[in-house]
């Protein structure tokens, strides 16, 4: 009789163990509110678009490079230069076409001046303290610092001529 | 009654803090540390930097600390003959080759006197010497980087204590031997010392442009206990001076049987001269073992290559290289004047201080007026080479140096003051305590044709009372004097690193210009070293594992690494991806058995994991770099050793 009792009470905790097992994996993780959640509640709102896809072509930035005139071509060999550049200097942060510990290149032109985007490359310590745009990506991307890599002029417009060929 | 009693005290008491305030200058002391104007000489404001750098020896530590003068402000201390667990020094895989010996990996030395490099005479700021007293070895630390860039260990020596002084063109840094031995080494009785133990004296070369140091020869003396040392200048460029003690050639109880002899020597060594014969082949070369250690910047990585042969001189074969000039008493600093005119034996256990003259040396030599000889070394007449003698200044002569106004600042260990006098009328003009029995002191540029004579540094040995007590050991300690004036002024009192044996200072603006700021990736010829994330990666060989890791704020790439095994050893070679100014990361994880890794900007270093336990193991950066550092942190799934875990790494797979 004991041991039938034994037996039954194994049996019923077992079953209770695998029961429990089963509920954990459904629940596995939780959700409370995720990102997506406010972002759609944002977008009813047409001011508070991120910066990140906030359009400002006028804007300059801040920092050494105060004009530039792009050609109507895309130098091709400034170009693939950028891309060895942005290889080894920038990759550990940024995706060209998605969105990473900073934000996705790609397009970038459609929504800054080459001049920001350059000066956001060699100057951005003074950018993410003065640029209002630049103020506001570093609080959309989490306080995630853009690093000053120390790049030359010439391998920053190189860059920037990188990302004219990402479309 | 008694408050008119009361009030005459107060009064009394304002009129003798004026009158001592006003004798401040007069009396020193700590009357002069109250002073307004004297915390004002030494505040350098918050963002302001100093005039001068100071190196201040570590000595039982094995480091060698960076000071600001007039501050006292402890800028780094850095790991040069001992481990360093905080900058990774001696435990990393790159740097622990700096540390090897003919003994073995040896994790500790007494670090004793840094010299700052020179050039025409004057202090040029790119490297600074500094000797390890225990296992003889010389180091040299680059001072664009701050780091010990190489070591040399000097064979037939014990006791590297009269090192590693430089000559005026950094040709060459001396090491001479506190104690002297069997040369070489063999198994013979302690009481045989008189007559077969040597005392070796080296020149060690120092290529011009890289730095790079190579022993040129060594010159086997009798077995005297070769004390401090400092090179001829400006006329006397071309010699060197050894102090001697125990030239009664003891072997047990020193502290009595050596100070039998009146007089003791300094040994001058014209090394222009046995340059010149060891260039024409002269010189023996005698089988050796010794550790010569090089860090390159390029590939972040040490070297340690064991030396097999030794050049070595005997002084009585080189005829007019080498004199014995005799100094009372068992004296310990042999320093010589910016002119290279008087050479100043400090004799410890003397009343006075002699001074020897280079010119009246030359001049005996020239008209052979010798005294006697030992093991064939002649000895000159104490007369025929004696400048003058600084009448009973104080008990216990140390160390001097110059302000290069014609004036010398003796430190004496025993009265426990420094006491400045004029080169030439041997007068004493000023004396001031120090607190306490100080040994050496250091001028910037005082081993130099041109001193800054602003500020004396002195190092004391003792200091009791001074600081809050911390129990048994207290702090070590320093003192700052002004001495811009005819009387010198106590300003400040600053605790220091170990024992501080002796010090190197200069003016800021000779070294802060060439500070380097950054590694360039570019550069950097790392063998394990990963440029840019997407090359990082992880190799298993056999129950090794390489891990090619990146660092860039805030996180680690890869940060996900599964398939790793117990009894594994796992080298984490990290690169960090930072190109920017005072951006290092740091990282170790949970049961290594070594230090953290501290990887400045650009650079690549190694650690060594070796798991013993299943389970998942986090790492994370140890120096705080960014607002994410608290999320910069990692996996490793380490299964049991038989497991088929596939081996895998990546980086935020999951990112949305």
């Amino acid at each position: 009789m004991k041991t039938t009792r034994n037996i039954l009470s194994t049996l019923l905790i077992a079953l209770l163990i695998s029961c429990g097992g089963k509920e954990e994996k459904k629940k596995a993780g939780f959700s409370y509110e995720k990102k997506t959640v406010t972002e759609t509640t944002n977008t009813t709102k047409a001011e508070t678009l991120p910066a990140s896809k906030t359009v400002d072509l006028n804007n300059k930035g801040i920092g050494p490079i105060t004009s530039i005139t792009l050609d109507a071509e895309v130098n091709q060999d400034m170009a693939n230069h950028g891309a060895d550049v942005f290889k080894n200097m920038c990759t550990a942060c940024h995706r060209p076409d998605k969105k990473f510990i900073g934000p996705a290149p790609k397009n970038i032109l459609d929504r800054r001046s080459p001049e920001w985007v350059m000066n956001m490359i060699l100057n951005p310590d003074e950018m993410v303290q003065k640029d209002p745009l630049a103020k506001a990506l570093l609080i959309e991307f989490n306080g995630s610092p853009m690093a000053n890599q120390n790049l030359s002029e010439e391998d920053a417009r190189a860059i920037l001529e990188y990302f004219r060929t990402l479309k | 009654m008694k408050n008119i009693f009361k009030s005459a005290m107060v009064i009394l008491s304002a009129l003798l803090a004026f009158t001592s305030c006003n004798n401040s200058s007069k009396s020193g002391g700590k009357s002069g540390a109250l002073a307004g104007n004297v915390a004002e000489k030494v505040y350098v404001a918050p963002g302001e930097h100093d005039e001068f750098y100071a190196f201040i020896s570590g000595g039982f530590s094995g480091q060698l600390s960076v000071y600001g003068l007039p501050s006292g402000r402890l800028f780094k201390v850095i790991p040069v003959f001992s481990q360093d667990a905080e900058k990774a020094y001696g435990y990393n895989e790159e740097t622990k080759p700096m540390l090897n010996t003919s003994h073995g990996f040896v994790p500790w030395d007494d670090s004793h006197h840094p010299d700052i490099s020179q050039t025409n005479g004057v202090i040029d700021g790119r490297w600074v010497f500094i000797n390890g007293n225990n296992t003889p070895r010389i180091a040299k630390i680059d001072l664009s980087t701050f780091e010990t860039t190489e070591i040399i260990e000097v064979p037939n020596s014990a006791g590297n204590h009269s090192s590693s002084f430089v000559t005026e063109n950094t040709e060459y840094v001396v090491a001479g031997t506190r104690f002297s031995i069997p040369i070489p080494q063999k198994d013979m009785p302690i009481k045989d010392y008189k007559g077969n133990f040597k005392g070796a004296l080296s020149f060690i070369s120092v290529d011009p442009e890289h730095g790079h140091m190579d022993i040129k020869f060594q010159v086997i003396m009798p077995g005297f206990d070769y004390d401090l040392a400092h090179p001829g200048r400006g006329a006397s460029h071309g010699w060197f001076f050894f102090s001697t003690y125990n030239s009664e050639e003891a072997s047990t109880l020193l502290e009595v049987n050596a100070s039998q002899n009146d007089k003791d020597f300094i040994a001058a060594i014209n090394w222009k001269k046995i340059e010149e014969y060891v260039n024409n082949g002269g010189g023996k070369m005698m089988p050796a073992n010794y550790a010569h250690n090089v860090y390159d910047e390029d590939t972040h990585t040490a070297t340690s290559t064991m030396k097999k042969e030794v050049l070595v001189v005997n002084p009585s074969d080189v005829p007019g290289a080498v004199y014995l000039l005799p100094t009372p008493k068992s004296p310990h600093g042999c320093d010589v004047d910016p002119s290279g005119e008087y050479i100043v034996g400090n004799g410890k256990l003397s009343a006075n201080l002699t001074v020897h003259s280079f010119t009246k040396m030359l001049k005996a030599i020239e008209d052979n007026k010798v005294a006697g000889d030992a093991y064939g070394i002649p000895i000159l007449n104490f007369e025929d080479v004696l400048a003058g003698v600084v009448e009973q200044p104080g008990l216990g002569p140390l160390h001097t140096e110059f302000d290069g106004k014609g004036n010398a600042y003796t430190t004496f260990f025993i009265s426990s003051e420094v006491v400045k006098w004029k080169l030439g009328t041997w007068e004493v003009v000023d004396r001031q305590p120090c607190y306490y029995s100080v040994g050496h002191l250091m001028i910037p540029g005082g081993n130099s044709q041109k001193p800054w004579g602003k500020y004396v540094v002195a190092m004391n040995k003792i200091t009791k009372d001074r600081y809050l007590p911390t129990g048994p050991e207290v702090t070590q300690s320093a003192q700052l004097y002004d001495i811009s004036g005819e009387k010198m002024e106590l300003l400040l009192d600053f605790p220091t690193v170990g024992e501080p044996h002796y010090a190197a200072g200069c003016p800021a603006d000779l070294i802060k210009p060439r500070s380097k700021k950054l590694f360039k990736l570019e550069d950097n010829k790392h063998p394990y070293a990963c440029k840019n994330e997407a090359d990082t990666k992880v190799v298993r060989e056999g129950d090794v594992v390489h891990v090619y890791m990146t660092t860039i704020r805030s996180h680690f790439s890869p940060d996900n690494i599964e398939g790793i095994k117990v009894g594994d050893k796992v080298y984490f070679h990290i690169t960090n991806l930072e190109q920017d100014y005072d951006v290092p990361h740091g990282v170790s994880i949970i049961g290594a058995n070594t230090s953290e890794l501290l990887i400045m900007p650009g650079q690549t270093e190694t650690f060594l994991w070796e798991p013993k336990q299943v389970g998942v193991w986090p790492f994370y950066c140890t120096d705080f770099c960014s607002a994410l550092h608290q999320e910069m942190q990692g996996y490793v799934r380490v299964s049991s050793a038989n497991a088929s875990t596939p081996l895998k790494w990546s980086l935020g797979e999951d990112i949305e």
